[in-house]
């Protein structure tokens, strides 16, 4: 064990304790590969103290304990939830319970996709969340377009009240809104029950054009200045030179909006009443009171796979959108 | 972390300005038709936010003095719905609740990600591991994170009270009692969003010029020294900013009651975000009842607002 140590005590902090790597790279490194030999900077314990006989020992012992907690913490709940699924109605209920299910029954899983009619309850959450998506993004880069590099009048009057929206949360408001979707004011629409009840309020994101708006600031006017010379309609400038210069801003805002309206609860609760029009979350808290408990998991399992496929794939988007927004306090 | 940006952003914005504006070829014509385009790109955002976000806001004063029920004319009525709500045995319940929620959900949601941040960023080994495990509930709908705990509370089979019993400790009622009715609630809203504290903390550390410690230690400081004289005011300002964000989170505490407790037991449970819900959508559609408590709810988060405004502003001078 103590070989281990000695070629993990971070070489290049170990060789050189003064080096200090800046924090942009520090960070760039850190998504790539979350080990010891990243340059990972000097932290509260310094290399010498971990490196010592004692220092070393609780090392150990800490990272043990850490990896032991997290694990049934974070992890447990899930294994019980999918062991859960897999039980007999009696071994579920059974005292004291069973760490692996006796006989798995993998049938539950499509017992509980008819019950729950969980094929639609997907295909609806799916078509709200790509929808919302695409219209938030449509609607979102525009206006933080406009108000980045086109600089109306009353701009920054426009921003403020929109990062003001931010201060109260959804629900708090959720009365007026709910009646505004029934009847809009204005144009008189009746939302209840259509697509445009969620699309609508999603795309009045302000956290998403604060994002946007941030990126854009950040690319330089001549590039722009120079397209406007030569006579490039503005539409034509966000489509071919802001754009494919945002990606990585776009992932961010693509991935937090269509989890938003993966995982949001009340609101469509109030707006989507409709069975045939429900998403996954309100579908499974309306029929979970009809259904045996181990049916029940299977449904919370086929729920998440989804999240945890996304999480899976874009890992580094969520986890750097989540910082982005924070970091700059 | 948004708003806080705002001021600086409208100071720094005059001073920009003149240099930019010589450079570019304007004439009155030109700035014009600079801000049609504009407001053209506008329009879309305009419209979704004027009446999505703005509107509900006003609307939500206007409902709070009316007797509106949607079917009949809205009738003025004064103060009428802050008396009902104030009179309902309900309301002190539900601030008291809500209070107590957010106060132990600080405990529990605020002192411990941050102190977890701490044990992983000094971590050489599975940071990975760590980190995607600490988010996954995070990712979970929160739906499912609730109806799992709802089967662990369970007195009977349901994993803590098998837990306590194969450690030899007596079984907890859970979510059937007064008193431990609302920590459950606090304790899977917890489990289900801590990870993301832990991760914004994580990066804010990782930001500390390591030379800091450095310096700290050849003066002789301790390791719980170090944290104190240099971790936490290196991270003051996230530390506010999760501090309001937090508050702001638990004010809308709805899906925990809603789903595990229906506010029982004898209103243990009840949120003042469960309580609007119910007058609005349960007790009959009495929107004005719900929008006075959604008023008094906007009041106290623009206060929570404004005090983190002050806070942030005195730091950064």
């Amino acid at each position: 064990m103590a070989n281990t140590v000695d070629m993990t005590a971070h070489p290049e902090t170990a060789a050189d304790p003064r080096k200090v790597t800046p924090p942009s790279e520090n960070r760039r490194r850190k998504g790539r590969r979350g080990a010891w030999a990243d340059g990972h900077s000097r932290t509260i314990v310094s290399p010498l103290e971990l490196k010592s006989r004692w220092g070393n020992r609780i090392y150990w012992t800490v990272l043990t304990a850490v990896l032991t907690v997290f694990t049934l913490v974070f992890v447990f709940p899930l294994y019980w939830m999918v062991t859960g699924a897999m039980k007999s109605g009696e071994e579920i209920a059974q005292m004291p319970p069973t760490l692996w299910p006796k006989d798995p029954d993998f049938s539950v899983f499509a017992d509980a996709w008819e019950l729950f009619d969980v094929g639609l309850l997907l295909k609806n959450t799916l078509f709200y969340a790509v929808g919302a998506w695409l219209f938030a993004l449509a609607v979102d880069v525009t206006a933080a377009y406009a108000l980045s590099k086109l600089r109306p009048m009353f701009g920054n009057v426009i921003l403020g009240a929109m990062l003001a929206t931010l201060m109260i949360p959804p629900i708090v408001v959720m009365i007026p809104a709910y009646i505004t979707v029934v009847d809009v004011p204005i144009f008189g629409w009746h939302l209840l029950n259509t697509p445009w009840a969620i699309w609508f309020p999603v795309a009045a994101n302000g956290f998403n054009i604060f994002l946007l708006k941030r990126f854009f600031d950040s690319i330089p006017d001549e590039i722009l200045e120079a397209a406007e010379i030569d006579g490039v309609p503005p539409w034509r400038v966000l489509v071919s030179i802001i754009l494919p210069i945002s990606r990585p801003i776009l992932g961010v805002v693509s991935i937090f909006t269509i989890v938003l309206v993966f995982k949001d609860f009340v609101w469509p609760l109030l707006v989507l009443p409709d069975s045939d029009k429900m998403t996954i979350s309100v579908g499974l808290s309306q029929t979970a009171g009809q259904v045996t408990q181990n049916q029940i998991m299977a449904g919370l399992v086929m729920a998440s796979i989804p999240m945890i496929i996304v999480f899976f794939f874009f890992q580094r988007s969520i986890m750097a959108g989540l910082t982005a927004g924070s970091l700059k306090g | 972390m948004d708003t806080s940006t705002v001021p600086a952003k409208r100071s720094r914005r005059p001073q920009r300005r003149p240099p930019a504006r010589p450079a570019r070829p304007s004439s009155r014509r030109r700035t014009l038709r600079t801000n049609i385009t504009a407001y053209g790109f506008l329009c879309a955002a305009l419209f979704c936010f004027a009446l999505f976000a703005w509107w509900p806001i006003v609307r939500q004063v206007v409902l709070s003095f009316q007797e509106n029920n949607l079917v009949d004319e809205p009738k003025w009525v004064g103060l009428d719905n802050f008396r009902t709500v104030i009179e309902d045995p309900a309301f002190g319940q539900a601030w008291k609740n809500t209070i107590t929620f957010t106060f132990l959900a600080l405990l529990c949601g605020y002192v411990i990600p941050f102190a977890v941040a701490i044990v992983l960023n000094e971590l050489r080994h599975a940071r990975g591991y760590l980190r995607f495990v600490v988010y996954l509930p995070v990712m979970l709908p929160p739906i499912v994170s609730v109806l799992l705990f709802r089967w662990f509370y369970d007195p009977g089979p349901g994993l803590f009270n098998q837990l306590l019993d194969f450690v030899g400790l007596p079984g907890l009622s859970w979510l059937d009692s007064t008193d431990t009715a609302l920590i459950s609630l606090v304790i899977v809203s917890t489990w289900m969003n801590m990870g993301s504290g832990v991760l914004i903390y994580l990066a804010a550390l990782q930001n500390i010029p390591g030379d800091l410690y450095e310096a700290a230690e050849l003066d002789g400081a301790g390791i719980f020294k170090r944290i104190w004289n240099v971790t936490v005011p290196q991270t003051r300002l996230i530390l506010l900013l999760m501090l309001m964000l937090q508050i702001v989170a638990t004010m809308q505490v709805f899906i925990e009651p809603y789903m595990l407790t229906g506010g029982g037991p004898e209103n243990a449970t009840v949120t003042v975000a469960f309580l609007m819900y119910q007058y609005a959508f349960v007790y009959g559609g009495n929107y004005g009842a719900g929008s006075a408590l959604g008023v008094m709810l906007m009041i106290v988060l623009l206060a929570v607002a404004a005090v983190q405004l002050r806070l942030t502003r005195d730091e950064k001078r």
